[in-house]
């Protein structure tokens, strides 16, 4: 995002200009150099911390850094030949030879003994320090950032003046300055500008920029943007259907599950403790797509998200796959995509519910273990209506592995576990009310229906457990699960 | 001091003035949407029954083909050129 600057703000005069800083060895060293230079030919300098460096010089103040900045100085000295306002050549460092040649003096640093060393490579300019290059490119850019600048006053905690504007879910939100801005949307190659979709509740056109101003405030990294922008796309298209995910009186959020080498590229965690805390890409990603939701869509609990009683997860909940060691294909191939393509699949749900099995040793025992335990989603009299995904841990998954499962099969197996008899789905039996309206009975039907039943892996390696995650409503009436592939490249 | 970019979309909320509440039911058309939560319909009939007893010219209904996603504008338009009045119905 980032266009070259403009250096007619900052013109140089024809001649030598010469980049020091005090703080740098070298720029020390090359002092008498300098003041050497001045006597013979048009010399200009300009130093980066200290005007009053090199002594005895008519040294240019660019302690603001915007001639290093604007001339791409990378490298303290360096000398840049000038003619008509434009340069011509530049060295870096010191280099005897070097500065002969280019300064056309031939006995310069003559005088200088034969202890002065012929060489010596510079410093870093202060223009590329990392603690300045933020402020630098706010300074210069070009980039159009459109979103309202707010200002705090000198006395307003920052935090709490966001709070107090309700941008926040309840923890601290990170202030989305220019500046982090900026570097977060290096995390794509896309424009600041283009429509990534249009968010519910309110119907709104949401922008890349708008994207990265909630990332930053959820405590998301660059390389977590491409994520964040693709799970958007999938959140909202009608199929995902995340205005009535939101609006819902049930528990359900969206979740995201992350396939693709982007797992270990930004550093998830799809091992120890993989749906809970502690791992930053897990933990914002997730966050950063309900911050969009609410701040961009205006999706406001009490307001359109009238869950009863929500859960903990709507804060954010995002996880990768355990794709290494795993008997079963990934999720996303699974669901029509290529291996090796980094993926999002977003799952309107909640939980998760524990499945303890320490005992079977072979993955039939296993997979009826997981049936009982999966005919209690929503309730163990509803059926084909609400979708889940099963998270099999890495034991677990090396117990069904032993006798050659995959996913295929534990798939084809669990749905035949899991074909009810009616009857004792009708409203009444058991003595409970809720259940199959009367005309019902008789038949044979499914707990999930046809695909209504995610497989994932993931977890720590030691444990014997399982996890449930419930789902929503799915179909038209509710929600269905989408996969997309991530596309978007960062800029950097 | 900070400066910070707004993460909201930066709307201003378009306000409509209500229409006055009527002073009867005399000669008005009542529409009575069902949003398609299971038990609505039973809430529904239960009020037609008192709307018709309270002079309401006629009593039309109208239901949401899901009530996970808001009613489709064609839905919107029907209720809006067909009914003076408008119950929506929550119901589970």
């Amino acid at each position: 995002m980032t266009t070259s600057p403009d250096r007619s703000s900052a013109p140089l005069p024809d001649g030598i200009v010469a980049v020091v800083k005090r703080d740098c060895p070298t720029c020390v060293l090359v002092e008498p150099v300098l003041q050497e230079l001045a006597t013979s030919d048009a010399l200009t300098t300009y130093s980066q911390d200290d005007p009053t460096f090199p002594a005895d010089l008519p040294v240019r103040d660019d302690t603001d850094l915007t001639v290093s900045y604007l001339w791409d100085v990378e490298t303290v000295p360096t000398l840049l030949r000038i003619r008509d306002g434009e340069e011509v050549e530049r060295i870096v460092g010191w280099d005897r030879e070097q500065w002969v040649a280019f300064t056309e003096v031939p006995d310069l640093a003559a005088g200088l003994g034969d202890d002065f060393p012929d060489w010596r490579p510079g410093c870093g300019s202060l223009s590329v320090d990392p603690s300045r290059t933020d402020e630098l490119r706010v300074r210069f850019s070009t980039s159009g950032l459109k979103s309202r600048r707010v200002d705090f006053a000198e006395l307003e905690d920052e935090f709490e003046a966001m709070y107090d504007r309700g941008w926040s879910d309840g923890l601290p939100v990170i202030p989305p300055t220019e500046a982090r801005v900026a570097r977060m949307l290096d995390g794509t190659d896309r424009s600041p500008d283009d429509i990534v979709t249009v968010v519910p509740p309110d119907l709104v056109e949401c922008t890349v920029e708008k994207v990265a101003v909630n990332a930053v405030m959820a405590g998301c990294l660059p390389e977590y943007l491409p994520v964040v922008l693709t799970a958007l796309e999938a959140a909202c298209t009608p199929e995902f259907n995340m205005h009535g995910l939101l609006a819902t009186t049930f528990f359900s959020g969206p979740i995201i599950v992350v396939n693709g080498p982007i797992r270990n590229r930004i550093g998830m965690n799809a091992g120890v403790n993989v749906l809970g805390q502690g791992n930053r890409a897990n933990a914002t990603i997730g966050r950063a797509l309900q911050l969009v939701v609410r701040n961009v869509g205006g999706g406001m609990p009490g307001g359109v998200d009238r869950a009863t009683m929500g859960s903990p997860g709507k804060l954010g909940w995002c996880f990768p796959e355990l794709e290494e060691g795993s008997p079963f294909t990934p999720l996303s191939v699974a669901r029509g995509l290529e291996p090796g393509q980094d993926a999002v699949t977003l799952f309107a749900g909640h939980g998760p519910q524990s499945i303890i099995d320490q005992k079977s040793r072979s993955a039939e025992s296993l997979a009826r273990t997981f049936a009982a335990c999966l005919r209690s989603v929503a309730h163990p009299k509803l059926c084909i209506k609400i979708d889940a995904m099963l998270v099999v841990s890495p034991e677990h998954a090396r117990v069904l592995a032993d006798d050659g499962w995959d996913r295929s099969r534990l798939e084809g197996r669990l749905a035949e576990l899991l074909t009810l008899d009616s009857d004792e789905l009708l409203a009444g039996v058991d003595g409970i009310a809720e259940g199959l309206p009367e005309g019902f009975g008789g038949m044979e039907l499914p707990k999930f229906r046809e695909g209504g039943l995610l497989i994932a892996h993931a977890g720590g390696g030691a444990g014997l457990f399982s996890a449930i995650i419930g789902g929503w409503v799915n179909g038209d009436e509710g929600s269905d699960p989408v996969t997309r592939a991530i596309t978007t490249r960062g800029n950097t | 001091m900070s400066t910070v970019l707004d993460p909201t979309a930066e709307r201003t909320v378009a306000e409509r003035a209500r229409l006055d509440r009527p002073a009867s039911l005399d000669g008005k058309v009542v529409g009575l949407l069902d949003i398609s939560k299971p038990r609505g319909d039973v809430f529904l009939d239960r009020l037609e029954e008192e709307l018709r007893g309270r002079g309401a010219a006629d009593v039309q209904r109208f239901s949401k083909p899901t009530y996970t996603k808001p009613a489709p504008v064609d839905l919107r338009h029907e209720i809006a050129t067909k009914c003076d009045l408008i119950i929506e119905a929550l119901a589970d």
